[in-house]
């Protein structure tokens, strides 16, 4: 047997913790991990999202601003990209929902090292609080945008290349210590503690995408790790791991030999993962959802597993088509481009899947499956984008343009959190007992959905012009049409727009738990394993006095022969009620 | 249905978006059109496969909305059509990706009939090289650079010596003549990037990368830093001048080799103190300047920058806009400068004039807060010093000790492109970015208080 099932313990319940504390502060229950996290992620998530308005603003309407220079616009640009892709994403995708779900998921009674678990959160928590604090040292958060490429990162004529890009080294540095605490927690989890017949070819696509992702994390964020380890050294100790001879602003250094493209080549060894990291939850949590609201077993399981393992193993040998035209040898462009281009052959066969499994069903447009389809629409269109910047001679007019950053924000920002929107409506019912209201919710996802296009579309544009990114001011380019700024002021105005109506969604959280409507168990009937525990919201231990017994996969909807519309995994087959033309 | 209607709108809406949008690609300027080509063959392609998988979805989000009375197909796999969708990618894939790489092949082999010339970055200026007589670039390191030696040549260095330098931001090129351009940095990452020759590559300290291509069109072209260089990133502006033939090799033939820039004679103190004899009527005898005829403090200035200026305003450069009342002076003073040799000595007496016994003029401007002005200021000092020293390695002025209804009027003249708008001064653009910055006439007013006082 591939598994080993944990012993049953009747007496379980007992040992939960009682005091306040116990329970919700220095929790062990992955749920209220997993709680802790979303928050956190949530709340630094708003700070990056009023950084980018900041940005938008002075994008929008040049010379409004006073209290915007260049030096904090480089600032705002940088926080919010470091914030938006580490802080909120990875923790929220991973930390949030990998820790509610993996356990929920594989019908395990928590985390297998739940004290780890534990640990992982609150430093996770340092983390996000040494970040914090470059906003209140001397001289700023570092303004090297959120790459950090040495040498101007720790160079004078950089904001923040005192103290700011020290705590940025530190923070990632205690971050991926959080991380791995988290990580392996998490592999180990889903290879041990699966419930009997829970196979992996069972496990829902949810489990098989935060699976991957952690894998390719913790393989990856040792090269960040590594290179904010020497980044530091070259800045505090005079090491030249990355900076050669240079002659900054008219003075000699001390450095020799070192070299920046070797810092770019760890970024992005972990950079591109990185992308994944972020992608691969998302993809498995929107197979989940889109098959339960359309009433329909998710197309091509099988296909889509290996899609997740395909482009897990391929994440980590495209990193160089971020550095086209970082002066790396140019040889090298063949290989990265051919390798990016192939990696479109699993995510596209994702995405023809996902509109099979909405074929032939029957499909309801809950809040959910409103941010799942509209996924589907903003990521088709941020991976068709990367065909351009992957096909490397593409890259050299589009590299460093406002095309990569519409580009990237379709596919990695946008598009993971409509999942975030969709997994927060589809499980917000299991994790609270009751149902986010479905009027606000609506006028969320539509503001949201037709906001972030008009908000990017017109954006590549602008690169397609050859308009570059992270400039303060375009002003005094011959090329640049007049035109172009009033599209810039319109991008802004959505931008604001969107930014505001995420109010409507927090208030709709809040307004629910103080007075929504009690959801009952399972409201969407779903086929998983983490709607069937015996109380709603799960307790701690999730099931009671006996683990679940698994007899098939995660998404047995409307079987030919059965009454109901969907089977659980852990209903035994003697028990199920034949429909009416088989009796 | 709603969802539908949208997905299909969206489309539409995206595909006319595309087709009324004046943003697009610049007119092509550089023998790259091979690029332009790959980049439609995948927009025709993503494009297909845009509208046909939205197309799809909108059709299937109608076509199977809720029906209480209906129930889902169970069909979890199909093979044949899974494996016929893998099949389709594929080729559409390589379909894009072949071109492309066909493309690259050119683009990483330089034509062996190219021109060398090369482009050095600095925070946030552009410099170039031109290999000379010999054909052949001289060697460089960063410990020999200086401000007489803004490049870093090597001074040994026979290959060096007839090097041709071009230390400002305007490169020019003659048409039809491939160009392999060599990239160096001397301090962080650059990146040199021409929008209407759609190449660019980054310019790494320690590394000499390049990029090559062909003008095609005679003009001028905006020359831009593609990779955040630090603060005044977005001012790092420089400009190509595609020539005939004739005229780039007549502009070459202005600008000195190493040599040249090594063995300057510096002007003469003596021919410059009676030269000085017409400036003291107005910038006074000790160079101390009079706020009363409207004249800066000269004293202490940087030589370089002094000489820049004295060449502005003959070229006029500098003086030659209408509203410029005082410049229009100016530029009838310098043009009795009769030649180069002239200007050397006269600022070669300047310098001599130290910061003398004159006493500082009385701040004209009262309502400037210091405070603000002060937390203003800090954007200036990455380039003008944190004392308002200036910095000859960044062409930076000295700003300390210039009175301030002069700081007043060049900050106005800047943001009302009275300076630095025209074409050939190449600082002064980088100035005018920076005094848009200021919004109001108080924020200049601040500024300026505090600068008096350093």
């Amino acid at each position: 047997m591939s598994y080993q099932t944990i012993t049953d313990q009747p007496e379980l319940l007992d040992h939960g913790p009682s005091s306040f504390i116990g329970k919700y502060i220095w929790s062990q229950d992955h749920k209220v991990i997993a709680i802790q996290y979303a928050t956190t992620a949530i709340f630094v998530g708003l700070v990056a999202l009023v950084l980018s308005g900041l940005m938008r603003l002075q994008l929008g309407f040049p010379n409004t601003f006073d209290f915007i220079d260049p030096s904090n616009y480089l600032q705002f640009v940088t926080m919010h990209g470091i914030i938006m892709v580490i802080y909120l994403l990875t923790a929220l995708l991973l930390g949030g929902f990998g820790n509610y779900l993996i356990p929920l998921m594989i019908g395990a009674r928590d985390m297998v090292f739940p004290f780890l678990n534990m640990l992982s959160y609150w430093i996770y928590l340092l983390s996000v609080i040494i970040l914090m604090a470059s906003f209140f040292v001397p001289g700023g958060p570092t303004g090297a945008g959120w790459t950090l490429y040495p040498p101007q990162a720790i160079l004078p004529g950089t904001p923040g290349h005192d103290w700011g890009i020290i705590l940025m080294l530190v923070s990632l540095g205690v971050f991926i210590v959080a991380f791995t605490m988290g990580g392996l927690n998490y592999v180990t989890t889903i290879l041990q503690a699966r419930a009997k017949g829970m196979t992996l070819m069972r496990m829902p696509l949810s489990v098989w995408g935060i699976f991957i992702a952690t894998i390719l994390g913790l393989l990856a964020f040792p090269a960040l790790l590594v290179s904010a380890i020497m980044m530091m050294f070259d800045k505090l100790l005079g090491t030249s791991f990355f900076m050669p001879a240079i002659v900054s602003l008219g003075e000699q250094l001390g450095h020799a030999g070192g070299s920046p493209v070797l810092f770019q080549h760890l970024f992005w060894f972990f950079g591109h993962p990185e992308v994944y990291i972020v992608a691969l939850p998302a993809f498995g949590m929107v197979s989940d959802v889109l098959s339960v609201h359309a009433r329909k077993s998710i197309f091509g399981y099988r296909m889509m597993v290996w899609a997740i393992v395909a482009i897990g193993f391929l994440s980590f040998v495209v990193w160089a088509h971020h550095m086209y035209v970082s002066g790396m040898n140019p040889a090298f462009g063949f290989f990265f481009a051919t390798t990016t281009l192939i990696i479109a052959v699993p995510t596209a066969l994702k995405v023809y899947n996902w509109v099979l499994t909405l074929w032939r069903g029957n499909i309801h447009l809950t809040v959910p499956m409103l941010f799942s389809i509209g996924f589907i629409f903003t990521f088709t269109h941020g991976g068709l984008t990367g065909l351009f910047l992957g096909n490397v001679v593409i890259d050299l007019p589009l590299s460093d343009t406002y095309f990569v950053v519409a580009h990237f924000h379709m596919v990695m920002g946008v598009s993971p959190i409509m999942v975030l929107f969709a997994a927060i409506y589809h499980w917000f019912p299991l994790i609270s007992g009751k149902m986010l209201h479905t009027g606000l919710g609506k006028f969320h996802f539509w503001v949201t959905f037709l906001g972030t296009y008009a908000i990017y579309l017109p954006m590549h544009y602008l690169g397609f012009l050859g308009v570059p990114r992270r400039y303060f001011a375009n002003s005094g380019t011959e090329f640049i049409p007049e035109s172009a700024q009033s599209l810039n002021a319109s991008i802004t105005v959505s931008a604001i727009i969107v930014g505001l109506v995420q109010l409507v969604f927090i208030y709709n959280v809040i307004l629910t738990l103080r007075k929504g409507k009690a959801a009952g168990a399972n409201p969407w009937n779903a086929a998983s394993l983490e709607w069937q525990t015996p109380q709603v919201p799960p307790v701690h231990g999730n099931w009671g006095n006996k683990l679940p017994l698994v007899y098939r996969w995660a998404y047995e909807y409307c079987p030919p022969g059965v009454k109901d519309d969907f089977v659980p995994q852990n209903i035994p087959p003697e028990d199920l009620i034949k429909s009416d033309d088989e009796r | 249905m709603k969802l539908a209607i949208v997905l299909v709108i969206l489309v539409v809406g995206s595909v006319i978006f595309h087709f009324a949008s004046p943003w697009w690609f610049t007119p092509l300027a550089a023998d790259w059109g091979a690029i332009d080509t790959t980049i439609n063959i995948t927009f025709w392609v993503t494009g297909f496969v845009f509208i046909a998988v939205n197309f799809f979805l909108a059709y299937v989000v109608y076509r199977y909305r809720y029906d209480k009375n209906r129930k889902s197909d169970y069909d979890p796999e199909n093979k044949p059509l899974e494996l016929w969708l893998t099949i389709i990618t594929t080729v559409g894939i390589f379909a894009m990706l072949t071109p492309g790489l066909f493309v690259w092949a050119k683009f990483v082999n330089p034509p062996d009939d190219a021109a060398v010339v090369e482009v050095v970055g600095q925070q946030w200026q552009w410099g170039f090289r031109f290999p000379g007589k010999d054909n052949v670039l001289g060697k460089t390191h960063a410990r020999f650079t200086s401000e007489k030696n803004p490049f870093g040549l090597d001074p040994d260095d026979m290959l060096g010596q007839d090097d041709i330098i071009v230390d400002n931001n305007d490169l020019h090129l003659p048409i039809n003549q491939s160009v392999k351009v060599l990239l160096r940095s001397k301090d962080v990452l650059h990146n040199f990037a021409v929008p209407q020759f759609r190449v660019k590559m980054d310019l790494v300290p320690g590394l000499i990368t390049n990029v090559w291509f062909k003008p095609t069109q005679i003009g001028a072209f905006d020359i831009l830093c593609m990779e955040l260089c630090g603060v005044a990133h977005f001012a790092m502006r420089g400009r190509v001048v595609v020539d005939e033939q004739k005229d780039f090799e007549q502009w070459l033939a202005a600008r000195p080799t190493f040599a040249e820039t090594q063995n300057q004679t510096l002007g003469d103190p003596k021919i410059g103190q009676v030269l000085y004899a017409i400036c003291s009527g107005c910038h006074q005898k000790n160079g101390e300047g009079n706020g009363a005829l409207n004249a800066p403090k000269l004293a202490m200035q940087s030589s370089k920058y002094l000489i820049r200026q004295l060449h502005y305003y003959k070229q006029g450069v500098r003086g030659a806009h209408e509203q410029d009342e005082y410049g229009k002076q100016m530029a009838n003073m310098a043009a009795v400068l009769a030649d180069d040799a002239a200007i050397n000595h006269v600022v070669s007496y300047i310098a001599t004039l130290g910061n003398g016994d004159s006493e500082r003029e009385k701040p004209s401007i009262t309502s400037g807060n210091i405070d603000s002005g002060k937390s203003l200021f800090r954007k200036c000092s990455v380039c003008h010093g944190h004392q308002g020293e200036g910095n000859n390695a960044l062409n930076a002025p000295r700003l300390a000790g210039l009175q301030d209804w002069y700081l007043k009027r060049q900050l106005l003249n800047y943001k009302n492109e009275v300076r630095g708008k025209h074409e050939h001064d190449n600082f002064g653009k980088q100035m005018m970015l920076m005094a848009n910055m200021l919004n109001s006439e108080q924020q200049i007013d601040d500024i300026v208080t505090y600068i008096n006082r350093l």
